[in-house]
């Protein structure tokens, strides 16, 4: 089946040199929950704002593949883009704090996009907006339509967010941590929101997430990323079950025990810390912290596979 | 931060309007003793009215007329009583009632000061809008350049060229006087040039930062135009210190245009306040202090409430 997304070999740069992005690939398929996972700053946020062509000024996007169905991404102007977003993919950001313009009301903003995409009038915006606000959990979305960002709280904010970017019922959904300023029960309810959606209108998502207990709850496939690569890749069965990289095994090892391990304990509590990577940047960026790491390690390394669409970025596999 | 309770909407907007208030009064007062003391902090008023072939009896006499042998507080507390109440007393260089002396000379400065901040605003914010899109740009340096020149430029310079050129050589315009509605076009533009360098400034810093922002990067996810995106969404945020500046500048152009009365002989207010000073009308000087003081605290407030208007934020503090 054809992917609803699909990125090969994605680069980002930015100005100060920085080489955030080097050579991801990935795709998701419809009705699919593709997770991306790795500690802060190995470029999980820059891949998915790269996907929607919404990185800040100055930073350079290059990919050999970049597909929307049957969309290249690479090719469409700023107007021909601007009428994929909000329509027919749809982002959450990280930053639900800020992520509202602080002056209109959540209700006015929310609609805007309804009648931008749909060509719908204000009454039918607000009735959606009121629906959907519902459905991430908000009582009395009423009033909250009227208020303005600034008189809720974040995980109100971010409920706002979710619903927002559900309006105009996207067939892929970008979503960088989604639920981190929501206690648990609610987080379930998105959760659970997520997988409805995606049996009944087939909406793909693409998941950003530090928390692997979701993880293993609502994904079909699992990118692993390290300094700016994807070092392994694979279904969650194959991810969970044989992961191969010493990254990947390192991250399943801080794996959260129920009532032991405190919640939000940061992922990858790995010794050592992610190099900054430039554009001149050889070998496997994690050698420095593998206890395994060989001097093939400073080399070029090729992908290589272990099974069907289980992909690894290590030594240690035969190639 | 505010949450569930919030209080709605019109109730805050009052409380607002009513701290603003107050402080304005306290400010008001404070402007009445300044103006009042001014006048008579600039040596004997009685003597120099009398001029300088006064005689000892001249002096008495215009200092018993104005009531200037009484003991200072009392003659504040007359004046501010009467000013309250509309009567600023009388011009000795006029002899009439300073406040129809005012009142006549008022519209021509407010036409004149209007007519200067509209072409400001009109000038500077689509030039300020275009500048920050295209930041970095040889547009930008351009707008930029163009903001230097004009800050560096002297009103009378400017006024006196655009009269050889407008009025004498094209004729396109009236070169002095406001009988007609064109007559106001080159002073206000010569006002404008003095307020466009800060306003355009003030309009691209506001937009390079919310077009930097990630609300505007939400508004772009959400694929909305790039005219809701530039002119909803951040100029709305881009606005507020824009409005600000715009009240104090449209306070200068109605207080500080007396050059520019001179050079195009309108007979406004700063032009009134020229002559009354050199000539020691005090009662005049003291009700165009007084005036312009006003005039200041309510553009403030003004601007205050339009942005309370543009961000709930304010409303809610
Ligand atoms: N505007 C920018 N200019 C320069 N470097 C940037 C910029 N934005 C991000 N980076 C760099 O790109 C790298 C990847 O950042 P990114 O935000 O994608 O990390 P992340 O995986 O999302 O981390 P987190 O889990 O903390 O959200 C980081 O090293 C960061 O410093
Ligand atoms: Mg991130």
């Amino acid at each position: 089946m054809k992917p609803v997304l699909e990125i090969e070999n994605l680069r980002v740069g930015f100005p100060d040199g920085t080489a955030a992005v080097r050579g991801v690939s990935l795709r998701v398929g419809r009705g699919e929950t593709h997770c991306l996972v790795g500690e802060s700053g190995c470029g999980k946020s820059v891949t998915a704002l790269a996907a929607m062509n919404l990185l800040p000024r100055g930073a350079t996007r290059s990919a050999d593949v970049m597909r929307f169905h049957d969309e290249d991404l690479t090719r469409l102007s700023e107007r021909q883009t601007s009428r994929l977003r909000g329509a027919r993919m749809a982002m959450i950001f990280q930053e639900p704090m800020t992520s509202l313009n602080p002056a209109y009301t959540i209700g006015s903003q929310m609609t805007e996009v309804f009648q931008r995409h749909r060509h719908a009038t204000r009454a039918q915006g607000m009735d959606r907006a009121a629906e959907l606000l519902e459905r991430v959990g908000i009582t009395a979305p009423g009033m909250r339509l009227a208020q303005y960002p600034h008189q809720l709280s974040g995980g109100l904010r971010q409920r706002t967010m979710i619903a927002m970017a559900l309006m105009c019922d996207p067939e892929l959904l970008i979503a960088d941590e989604p639920t981190t300023a929501l206690d648990v029960t609610v987080q379930a309810q998105i959760l659970r929101l997520l997988q409805t959606l995606q049996r009944e209108l087939g909406l793909a998502v693409l998941l950003i997430t530090h928390d692997l207990g979701i993880v293993a709850r609502m994904a079909q496939r699992v990118s692993v990323m390290y300094a700016g690569q994807v070092v392994e890749s694979g279904s969650a069965a194959d991810l969970f079950g044989a992961p191969t990289h010493p990254y990947t095994r390192g991250l399943l090892a801080c794996i959260p025990i129920p009532g032991k391990t405190p919640r939000d304990q940061p992922l990858g509590s790995i010794p050592g810390s992610v190099p900054k990577t430039g554009a001149e940047f050889a070998g496997c960026a994690f050698r420095d912290r593998c206890t395994y790491a060989t001097a093939d390690c400073a080399g070029t390394i090729p992908h290589r596979t272990v099974a069907t669409d289980h992909r690894t970025l290590c030594t240690m596999v035969p190639a | 931060m505010r949450g569930i309770g919030a209080a709605p909407y019109a109730g805050s907007m009052l409380t607002f309007l009513f701290r603003r208030l107050v402080l304005a009064a306290l400010v008001c007062l404070t402007v009445l003793v300044v103006a009042f003391a001014l006048t008579r902090l600039s040596g004997d008023l009685a003597v120099s009215m009398a001029g300088p072939n006064g005689t000892a009896e001249d002096v008495a006499i215009i200092r018993k007329n104005y009531g200037l042998d009484r003991p200072l507080p009392v003659q504040f507390l007359d004046w501010a009583v009467n000013a309250a109440s509309g009567d600023l007393g009388r011009s000795y260089l006029y002899r009439a009632p300073v406040s129809g002396l005012i009142a006549e000379r008022l519209p021509i400065t407010f036409c004149l000061g209007l007519t200067g901040l509209t072409i400001a605003l009109l000038t500077a914010i689509p030039l300020g809008i275009v500048s920050a899109m295209k930041e970095g740009t040889l547009l930008d340096r351009g707008i930029g350049l163009i903001a230097l020149i004009g800050q560096a430029m002297p009103s009378f310079w400017l006024g006196l060229v655009l009269v050889i050129w407008f009025g004498l050589k094209l004729q396109w315009l009236p070169i002095s006087g406001t009988e007609t509605w064109d007559g106001y076009i080159m002073p206000g533009i010569v006002l404008a040039f003095s307020a466009i360098p800060a306003l355009l400034r003030l309009t691209r810093a506001g937009m390079i930062e919310a077009l930097a922002s990630d609300y505007i990067r939400t508004a772009r996810a959400n694929g909305l135009s790039v005219a809701s995106i530039v002119l909803k969404h951040a100029l709305r945020n881009a606005a507020m210190p824009v409005v600000s500046v715009a009240a104090v500048q449209l306070g200068f152009m109605l207080g500080g245009s007396i050059v520019i009365e001179t050079v195009f002989a309108l007979h406004g207010v700063g032009y009134l306040a020229w002559e009354s000073i050199n000539k020691n009308d005090f009662p005049v000087v003291q009700a165009v202090v007084l005036l312009l003081a006003m005039i200041y605290i309510g553009l403030t407030l003004a601007a205050d409430m339009m942005n309370a208007v543009l961000d709930p934020r304010l409303r809610a503090g």
